[in-house]
């Protein structure tokens, strides 16, 4: 056991320091082009897609380099690496394991370049966490697939290029799993409705995408015909360690506690509260076993076993983190707490309100709490499925 | 970076889960537990022939000089099935003399614990329910390079079974370890209900020492000592933690209401997943609090208190729900579910429960 991070390492950290350092100015400091620069520059260092292979246009960048880089990266709050977070999360990962090599040239470089961002087309109205149950239909017309259906809740659709898209070419089928076929659609496509859905936080992030008779040529498949689900869990298996995901947290619990170091609780110092205190303290004892858990499995990986399961221990952690941080900000700072715009008597301009407001991003988005319940419960403790 | 075990450290994993599986299994805990002050002569011969007392003693004292993070293999392996034996009490001793013990202390004792033909006990605190210098209520009086020792220590661990003591004291205003064999004091078992943890009371009537055999305790050191009891004690609560999972995981699978296994139904299940989320998350942290001790000892007070917060609250929890979730089997003396929820009961204030680490986690963040 031992944390220590080899010379060639340590000076790829410093690497990434000195860059960060060079092309990261201060946030009032940065021009209308900046976002663009930045993505250029990233791309051109190898950081976008760094894991992925060489041949196509990734780094073949090891695991200890890819937890220093988001570490890093995370630490000075700096933009993504790359336009398309879904693009780069799973469509590149799925095409480059299931796409044919026209899809590869076609869709990989543009993921890499930040040209294009996707977004992804799994829910339906009546089928969220029960994914396998999809509606949403592809008929086969000659060298095209007409869909007809609904997706929603879909993130990024109002400004996405590309959507990846779940649909069912096959209804009577003994399985659910089976039937489903995955598609590749461009956003502009004739027949495509997006309606952006306001959510509670007042931001218009997510959608409805309504198909109607939407023409798709059969080469925008990704797999056969059928095996969707199949592409789809292996994509989403491309999971990625949480080392930047733990830094961030331990900023924002800085952040939360300077908020406590200044704030007053009963004419009292919050900071001297027992109940604050605790409060505080439980966060940071998840938040911290959140960093161990992530060693544990990032070791793992490195000897080679595959990771499974078990990374569902830091999405519930996270999940309850999000949900808790920002509420007790909001709670901690009474009346105050609850305005969302700058007034002399705003927290933290409200961001603590807002983002109070902006949980179910993260808590839903990737599977609810309850199924990741399911899944350690039944993966790993092996006890029998609903 | 590598938050792994070594090929060694599996080994010793896999020796110490045989010794327990084969020697000390849960019948014999049973009858050590209710009969024997939790102590067996036989059985402490195998451990000590295992080499387990001897682990962190170094080469010269008869030891292997390794560290607290193989140490941790051993304790949570014994904890996964409830060992009444005193290796954690052997282990904190000689973790005491190698910090306040000089060099004739360290070779005329550490060999014979080591080898296990000398038990020995580690008391600190005498208030049921405080970590502080003030909380060592035993006093000795200083004359003519003696020391006279008057008073009580409430809660020995394995007080029955120890050769020797390390009782934790205060003359003047200094702390001090006062080294005493059995003879020299009175021992009134006391009752736990967790008889696998034995805990005894320790009387003192004007007993009279050489000064030599009065270590200094400075507060650093007590401190030091502190946390490593609580990283003992964490690496007991993951196994047992552990342990109390998998036999209810078992039986969710087994136990049928409704025409399903129980483990079918959400209510059952999701309660199983957060156990093993609460399980992996402070065995984590504890792995890192084990590793400090030697490699980074400044880290050591927030990382154990990461740990042992995490744990206190987590384990009492699972230990309730283990056998909650049984129903009224895990109600009965006869299902080794309850063994854990007493276990449980133990662990809690033991080097500081929840709220004492808690807090220090937040002063030590910064409120």
């Amino acid at each position: 056991m031992d944390f220590e991070y080899t010379p060639e390492e340590e000076s790829f950290r410093a690497e990434v320091r000195d860059f960060i350092e060079e092309n990261l100015p201060a946030k009032d400091q940065r021009g209308p082009n900046f976002l663009a620069t930045w993505l250029e520059k990233v791309r051109a260092k190898g950081w976008v897609g760094f894991s992925w292979p060489k041949e196509y246009g990734g780094s073949d960048g090891g695991l200890i380099e890819q937890t220093i880089l988001r570490e890093e990266m995370a630490l000075a709050k700096a933009p993504p690496l790359g336009a398309s977070f879904m693009g780069l999360a799973w469509v590149g990962p799925g095409i480059m394991q299931y796409g044919t090599d026209a899809q590869k040239k076609r869709f990989i470089p543009d993921i890499l370049d930040s040209k294009v961002t996707w977004c992804t087309g799994y829910s339906e109205p009546n089928h969220g966490s029960d994914l396998a149950s999809i509606q949403c239909k592809a008929e086969r017309d000659g060298d095209y697939y007409v869909i007809n259906g609904q997706k929603t809740w879909t993130t990024g659709a109002p400004w996405s290029q590309w959507i990846i898209l779940l649909t069912r070419t096959q209804f009577d089928v003994a399985v659910k799993h089976d039937g489903i076929t995955c598609l590749l659609v461009p956003m502009d496509a004739a027949g495509i409705e997006v309606r952006s859905i306001e959510n509670m936080a007042g931001d218009r992030h997510f959608a409805e995408v309504f198909f109607t008779d939407v023409r798709v040529p059969v080469e925008n498949r990704l797999g056969a015909e059928g095996e969707g689900w199949k592409v789809t869990v292996s994509a989403l298996a491309n999971e990625r360690s949480s080392i930047g995901e733990v830094t961030q947290m331990f900023e924002k619990l800085d952040t939360l506690k300077a908020l406590v170091n200044s704030s007053t609780k009963q004419g009292k110092p919050a900071n001297q509260d027992p109940a604050v205190r605790r409060r505080i303290a439980v966060f940071e004892t998840k938040i911290a076993a959140m960093k161990y858990n992530g060693l544990r499995y990032l070791t793992k990986q490195i000897k080679g076993e595959p990771l499974t399961s078990e990374t569902s221990v830091n999405k519930l952690h996270r999940a309850s983190l999000e949900i808790e941080m920002d509420d007790f900000a909001v709670e901690l700072t009474g009346q105050s707490g609850l305005l969302l715009k700058g007034s002399e008597t705003t927290v933290d301009g409200g961001s603590w309100a807002k983002s109070s407001l902006n949980w179910p991003n993260v808590v839903i988005g990737g599977g609810t709490p309850n199924i990741q319940r399911n899944i350690i419960a039944e993966r790993i403790l092996g006890q029998p499925k609903d | 970076m590598n938050f792994g075990f070594t090929e060694e450290q599996e080994l010793l994993r896999d020796q110490v889960r045989r010794f327990m599986r084969e020697a000390c299994t849960m019948q014999k805990v049973r009858v050590l537990a209710k009969e024997q002050h939790g102590f067996d002569a036989e059985l402490w011969k195998q451990v000590a022939d295992l080499g387990w007392l001897g682990l962190i003693t170094p080469e010269q004292y008869g030891g292997s000089g390794l560290k607290w993070i193989d140490l941790t293999v051993v304790l949570e392996e014994t904890g996964r099935g409830l060992s009444p034996l005193p290796i954690a009490s052997q282990i904190l001793s000689t973790a005491a003399i190698l910090k306040t013990g000089s060099a004739s202390h360290k070779s005329d004792w550490l060999p014979a614990m080591a080898d296990g033909s000398a038990i020995c006990s580690l008391a600190l605190y005498d208030d049921p329910n405080w970590i502080h210098p003030d909380a060592i209520q035993l006093e000795g009086i200083e004359a003519d390079g003696q020391v006279v020792l008057n008073g009580a220590k409430p809660f020995v661990a394995d007080a029955m079974c120890a050769d020797y003591f390390l009782l934790a004291c205060k003359v003047g205003d200094a702390t001090h370890l006062a080294a005493l064999h059995k003879d020299q004091v009175k021992i009134t078992p006391q009752v736990p209900m967790d008889l696998t943890k034995p805990m005894g009371r320790v009387v003192l009537d004007n007993v009279t020492v050489d000064a030599e055999f009065v270590l200094p305790l400075a507060r650093a050191d007590l401190a030091f000592l502190t946390d490593c009891g609580a990283v003992a004690v964490t690496a007991e609560m993951v196994g047992a933690a552990e342990q109390t999972l998998a036999i209810t995981s078992d039986y969710a699978k087994e136990r049928r209401q409704f025409g399903k296994p129980i483990g079918q139904y959400q209510g059952v299940k999701h309660r199983l997943a957060d156990i093993y989320v609460d399980v992996e998350s402070f065995k984590s942290l504890l792995y890192y609090a084990a590793w400090t001790v030697d490699d980074a000892p400044d880290e050591l007070p927030r990382a154990v208190s990461l740990a042992k917060g995490y744990a206190s609250d987590a384990f009492a929890r699972i230990g309730i729900d283990g056998v909650g979730l049984h129903g009224a089997i895990g109600f009965t003396a006869e299902y080794d579910i309850q063994l854990y929820l007493k276990r449980s009961k133990w662990a809690r204030p033991m080097f500081g429960d929840s709220d004492y680490h808690l807090d220090r986690v937040a002063t030590l963040g910064g409120l």
